[in-house]
């Protein structure tokens, strides 16, 4: 890769990202996966940032999956947009943030399908108005979460009481990025950076003092893929995709990955422990895997929040030796302890991947 | 082993990094005209064993230079000589057969 190819690139896919403002919707998954991304996007933003950040608790599903899983009509897909957008304008935003690299493409689907077809736009508002009797208006702006946290990577430089280096030799962590396929391979100029080389997640990768590490199969799906997951028989096909990008960085010598989708970071993290047990094969230093970290994950690291707060307990790949590289505390006996101390007992270990 | 009720499926890429082509390079040092071929395919539009088994001298070529095993392609191989006949490249494609089938034995 030419670096001054990239750079030209990076200059061609920039998007206009508002400063302040925002409507916040969440993903229907992540807390479920990564519990406190989401709570770390608005805490960063709102206490950390000062950021008007709004979320509302009659937000739902965007109906991407089921409609990506081929359960559901786009039609319908649409409706279900259409409401969330109403929701927005009755609470008088139009910036709109959506956590979810799934949701994101839908609503940039809708919108592109209703721009190229008007006729569909207005069919669509007289069903929402049938169904619901709510109106909106579409947004001025649509951008990821990940966006916005790039667009403010440098207020939480400057803020970090921890940088991506490596504590003992000063050199920067050799960190791989993997965007969510739905973020700009769709629609390039949806994403900062374009679709080949977004910028996104290696914007704030280096403003944090870490450096990116390109491998061949970098652009490559996670392999979580929708149907190939969700229909059991067909799960072979969903790791071996991630089996392929794990051989494909392996000679690279990575020391933690970083994602911006929901499917992506449990897929890279849980799929380790898979390929481990069918395989033997490990692909971290002395029989660890490679943490695999969400973006509000690692902002918050930086910023000095407990290991545990952030989630990281709930990762199958084991943290710890990244967080002895970069040199952020933590509490070994804490890690299995909830909210108030609460008891959240240790999970059985697996056999060949190693964990704590 | 631990069992998920599913397996790591069997990636169908073929690494050219890590591909062995040492029978390739083999049957090159004995008919070196195999390096000519052009992957033009007149070889398997002609032979009379294709439609029946999937012999092919081209795909017989293209797998070894992928590092592949392709006896099961070569056994149903009659000889007769046909694809030698139109390869525009000139190719001895029976020479060619037959040197590969001795390299496996
Ligand atoms: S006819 Fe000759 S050149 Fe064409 S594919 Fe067959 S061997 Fe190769
Ligand atoms: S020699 Fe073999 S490959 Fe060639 S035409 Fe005859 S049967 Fe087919």
């Amino acid at each position: 890769m030419i670096y001054e190819g990239k750079q030209k690139i990076w200059k061609d896919y920039q998007k206009e990202i508002p400063d302040d403002h925002w409507y916040f919707v969440r993903s229907c998954i992540r807390q479920n996966f990564f519990p406190a991304s989401e709570r770390m996007f608005t805490e960063i933003t709102r206490n950390v940032l000062g950021k008007d950040v709004y979320e509302t608790p009659y937000h739902t599903t965007c109906g991407g999956i089921a409609y990506h899983c081929d359960t559901l009509p786009q039609e319908t897909a649409m409706t279900i947009v259409a409401r969330q957008f109403a929701l927005m304008t009755e609470a008088g935003y139009e910036n709109y943030a959506a956590s979810c690299i799934t949701s994101f493409g839908n609503y940039a689907e809708v919108l592109e399908t209703w721009h190229e077809f008007p006729e569909l736009e207005a069919r669509i508002r007289e069903q929402l108005w049938k169904a619901t009797r709510r109106e909106f208006k579409k947004p001025k702006y649509l951008a990821h979460t990940s966006d916005l946290i790039y667009h403010w990577r440098n207020q939480i430089a400057e803020k970090a009481k921890f940088r991506l280096v490596d504590k003992d030799t000063g050199e920067p962590l050799r960190i791989a990025e993997h965007i969510g396929c739905h973020y700009a391979k769709m629609f390039p100029s949806k994403g900062v950076g374009g679709a080949e080389y977004p910028y996104v997640l290696t914007g704030m990768v280096e403003s944090w003092g870490g450096q990116i590490i390109d491998y061949p199969e970098r652009r490559h799906c996670c392999g979580y893929g929708f149907r190939q997951y969700h229909v059991k028989a067909n799960r072979g096909y969903c790791v071996s995709n991630t089996h392929k990008k794990f051989e494909s960085m392996e000679p690279y010598g990575i020391q933690a990955i970083v994602t911006n989708c929901p499917g992506c970071p449990y897929f890279m993290d849980r799929w380790q422990y898979f390929i481990a047990e069918q395989t033997g094969k490990t692909y971290g230093k002395d029989g660890f895997g490679i943490p695999v970290l969400t973006y509000e994950e690692l902002a918050g690291l930086v910023l000095g929040y407990d290991p545990w707060d952030l989630g990281l307990q709930l990762h199958q790949v084991a943290v710890e030796p990244l967080l002895d590289r970069i040199g952020i505390p933590y509490d070994p006996k804490a890690k299995y302890l909830g909210v108030n101390k609460e008891d959240l007992l240790r999970p059985s270990l697996p056999q060949t991947l190693k964990c704590f | 082993m631990m069992d998920f009720g599913f397996k790591l499926s069997k990636s169908a890429t073929i690494d050219l990094d890590r591909a062995g082509t040492e029978r390739y390079e083999k049957l090159c040092a004995l008919s070196p005209d195999a390096r000519t071929c052009m992957a033009c395919g007149s070889c398997s539009a002609t032979c009379t064993a294709a439609s029946f088994s999937g012999m092919s001298v081209r795909k017989v070529i293209l797998g070894l230079q992928r590092g592949q095993d392709v006896r099961p392609l070569l056994s149903a191989c009659m000889l007769c000589g046909k694809c030698t006949l139109v390869c525009p490249r000139g190719i001895n494609t029976r020479r060619l057969i037959l040197n590969l089938s001795k390299s496996y034995d």
